[in-house]
């Protein structure tokens, strides 16, 4: 028999900071993650940079748990290799055959909430979000800038600690982009942590607090957004902010 | 209750509602008989009237002679009711069936071509009739299915001394409808029983060319399913319809059953 | 062809008690096995679709060759369990309706499992990632994408119902055409046939087939109304 719960308020222990040490990921043979050695704290924005090819969406769900270190390991806080309270994006949003309320009802459902509290964690959502007009819409038939807005407040509603963003934006027109950023900042005032891979320089200054530069598998630079820009360290970095093709 | 155990209970209790689809509540047997018997219509003329009298109901399950007999070796019917007495009292002998009754005979007719280009019409007997068709080379289609036309067929072709092979010989492996829609088409010679031949719609260009010969008689007979072999045969109601089918108002309802005002088979139970 | 197409309305106008039974008997037996093929194969083919195991390809192989299973063998194969002188013949299945069900289901089955395995297994390509964010274990994962792909899954489901509504070797050895009892549609078209009652046996023919007609025609009409509603 499930306990009846609220709206599931977040683990009292907290999952972050993340810590990669020395992480890799290989693929028959061929690695393509390898050296991976990093602390993600609690609270900030976390831009993850790189050419195509540098890994950084295999980086993301490294940390997010969809696959597994080969070599070196990932812990969380609380000592263990897997957490919950965290939730992903990706940069085509992946929405169920249903209205805009299943969508956002079925992680609910899955965390095992009774009915009366996910009929309210849902409206709560719809409200917050400005989908309430949307609500018994089928999703898969709203606009692309709809339809990644609805991903993201599905993720906030599972009430994660972390949340990754693999090129949220990259699909949408400027005004959506705008919109979804908004979303993000908000999150992070709420004291979601937030990691996000872009491609887009002008996003990543808008929004980076923390900022990793990857480069072949292998993280080159994790700094301060600030500094990074003001002046990176690393050659390839330097030939990325400069717009040279690098892989 | 978890999804997956909701789930497998819905299974388990449609599984159970389907499978327990009842058997009626109704007395029933089954006979094993043959198609051509099925085909000709006796069956609807005559088990209502056992049915009325007896209350039993009789489920008739038409194969070819072989396929009804093995029925009734397996002990899926609880009466078998074929025509190939050579075959029925091996069964017997064999102790699958308890005892063998006569119950009707028919006769078996050749059909053919209207203009007979084998010249069957003035034939004296059976094995010269089948002699000038395998003379002239003339198409004939066969059963060639083992039933108890089939036996008969090569029975007179065995008479006349012929082998019968070659291109004009066509073995349908198919019963005696399909077979004489085959000849219809052809068109081609044809033995058949005069059942099946009167109550069939789709004579093109066929006639009777030969009738008569003693030895085309068809005798039908109806036995018991042996209950010591098989210790569920309903061999009480079985009985009861053998018994029903020999007495005189069995007798009477299978030569009362006509087709286009002609009789089709004949009592001949002792 | 006037003839034929006269008889059938003329049948069906004048609600032929025979004609009746024959055509509920068959909807009866045929809905029932699909029903029975969906109940088990939409999971089983999920779950196929999902789970990694030695022998999967060799598994998928089979039943996309089983699809092709001639229903005279199927119909042979469940004769031969439930005769009396078979491992079932205690239950007394033979020639009732009950056994033309299993051996229609067994026809079906391979349909629905083939079906739905390469459904849910595009659709899983598209949705793994996701789902298992969201926290969907592969096996709680299976109903969701069953019902996420349950327009497409119709088509398989009608599939099998055409292929059991249209076979007659299975009904005819497993239920032995018994009038008013184990007679089908096809059965009877078959019996009909043999009579030489050609005219009759086509004007069965186009009722079954106007039956057909109209069950997928609601079943499209279902899928659109589902797809304008849902995406």
């Amino acid at each position: 028999m499930r306990a009846e719960r609220d709206l599931a308020p977040p683990p009292t222990t907290g999952i972050l900071p993340l810590a990669l040490e020395g992480a890799g990921y290989a693929v028959g043979g061929k690695a393509l993650l390898s050296g991976i050695t990093l602390r993600i704290e609690a609270g900030r924005r976390l831009i993850v940079m790189g050419a195509n090819g540098a890994g950084k969406s295999l980086f993301l769900r490294l940390c997010h748990g969809l696959i597994d270190p080969t070599q070196g390991r990932r812990r969380w806080a609380s000592g263990e290799a897997r957490a919950e309270a965290q939730a992903m994006v990706f940069q085509r949003p992946v929405l169920l055959r249903r209205s805009v309320a299943a969508n956002l009802d079925y992680p609910l459902a899955l965390k095992g909430l009774s009915r009366a509290a996910r009929r309210e964690a849902v409206a709560r959502t719809l409200d917050r979000f400005g989908l309430m007009p949307l609500a018994e819409r089928p999703a898969r038939l709203l606009s692309g800038g709809e339809q990644q807005r609805l991903a993201l407040a599905r993720a906030w509603a599972m009430r994660p600690q972390v949340l990754f963003l693999d090129e949220p934006s990259s699909a949408l027109d400027p005004s959506a982009t705008r919109i979804i950023e908004a979303m993000v900042e908000q999150f992070s005032e709420e004291g979601i942590t937030i990691v996000m891979t872009t491609h887009n320089l002008g996003q990543a200054r808008r929004l980076g607090q923390d900022l990793a530069f990857l480069h072949r598998g292998r993280l080159i630079e994790h700094r301060s957004a600030a500094d990074f820009f003001a002046g990176p360290e690393a050659p390839e970095a330097r030939a990325f902010l400069a717009g040279d093709l690098i892989w | 209750m978890t999804h997956a155990r909701r789930y497998i209970l819905f299974t388990a209790s449609t599984l159970a509602i389907v499978a327990g689809l009842p058997a009626t509540a109704q007395e029933f047997i089954t006979v094993a008989s043959t198609t051509s018997t099925e085909n000709s219509g006796l069956f609807g003329h005559i088990l209502p009237v056992f049915q009325a009298e007896t209350g039993i109901e009789v489920r008739v399950v038409a194969q070819g002679t072989g396929q009804a007999l093995e029925t009734g070796r397996r002990g899926d019917a609880d009466v078998v009711f074929v025509h190939a007495r050579a075959q029925e009292e091996a069964f017997v002998a064999d102790g699958y069936g308890v005892q063998r009754f006569d119950v009707m005979y028919n006769d078996f007719v050749i059909v053919g071509p209207g203009d007979d280009p084998a010249g069957l019409r003035g034939a004296a007997d059976a094995a010269a009739a089948m002699a000038a068709i395998a003379g002239a080379g003339a198409s004939f289609a066969s059963r060639g299915d083992d039933s108890g036309t089939h036996v008969a067929e090569k029975t007179l072709w065995a008479a006349a001394g012929i082998e019968p092979a070659g291109a004009w010989y066509l073995s349908t492996g198919s019963g005696m409808g399909a077979t004489l829609n085959t000849a219809a088409q052809v068109p081609a010679y044809a033995l058949t029983d005069r059942g099946t031949w009167l109550s069939f719609q789709n004579r093109g260009p066929l006639e009777i060319v030969f009738e008569g010969d003693p030895v085309l008689f068809n005798p039908y007979g109806i036995i018991l399913v042996n209950p010591e072999r098989h210790p569920h045969v309903k061999a009480e109601q079985g009985q009861a319809f053998i018994d029903w089918i020999v007495s005189d108002a069995g007798q009477a309802a299978i030569a009362s059953f006509t087709v286009g005002g002609e009789q089709l088979f004949f009592p001949s139970a002792e | 062809m006037n003839g034929p197409f006269a008889t059938a309305f003329s049948l069906i106008a004048s609600g032929d008690p025979a004609l009746m039974l024959i055509i509920g008997l068959s909807l009866r037996v045929t809905l029932t096995a699909v029903l029975i093929a969906c109940v088990v194969g939409l999971p089983l083919g999920a779950a196929l679709a999902l789970a990694r195991f030695p022998g999967r390809g060799a598994v998928i192989v089979v039943f996309n060759a089983l699809m092709g299973l001639p229903p005279v063998v199927a119909g042979l194969v469940v004769y031969l369990m439930l005769s009396r002188s078979g491992p079932l013949g205690s239950l007394a299945l033979l020639f009732t309706p009950t056994a033309m069900i299993i051996a229609q289901t067994l026809l079906i089955l391979p349909i629905v499992i083939s079906l739905t395995r390469s459904v849910v297994e595009d659709l899983w390509a598209e949705y793994r990632e996701q789902l298992r964010s969201l926290g969907a274990s592969r096996l709680r994962a299976v109903p969701t994408l069953l019902w996420d792909g349950r327009v497409s899954l119709l088509t398989g489901v009608l599939a099998g119902f055409g292929r059991a509504s249209a076979e007659v070797g299975a009904v005819l050895i497993v239920g032995g055409n018994i009038a008013g009892h184990t007679r089908t549609m096809t059965t009877a078209i078959t019996l009909e046939t043999n009579r030489g009652n050609l005219g009759l046996a086509v004007a069965l023919g186009i009722i079954l087939l106007t039956l057909t007609l109209t069950l997928n025609a609601a079943a499209w009409g279902a899928g659109q109304w589902a797809r304008g509603r849902l995406g």
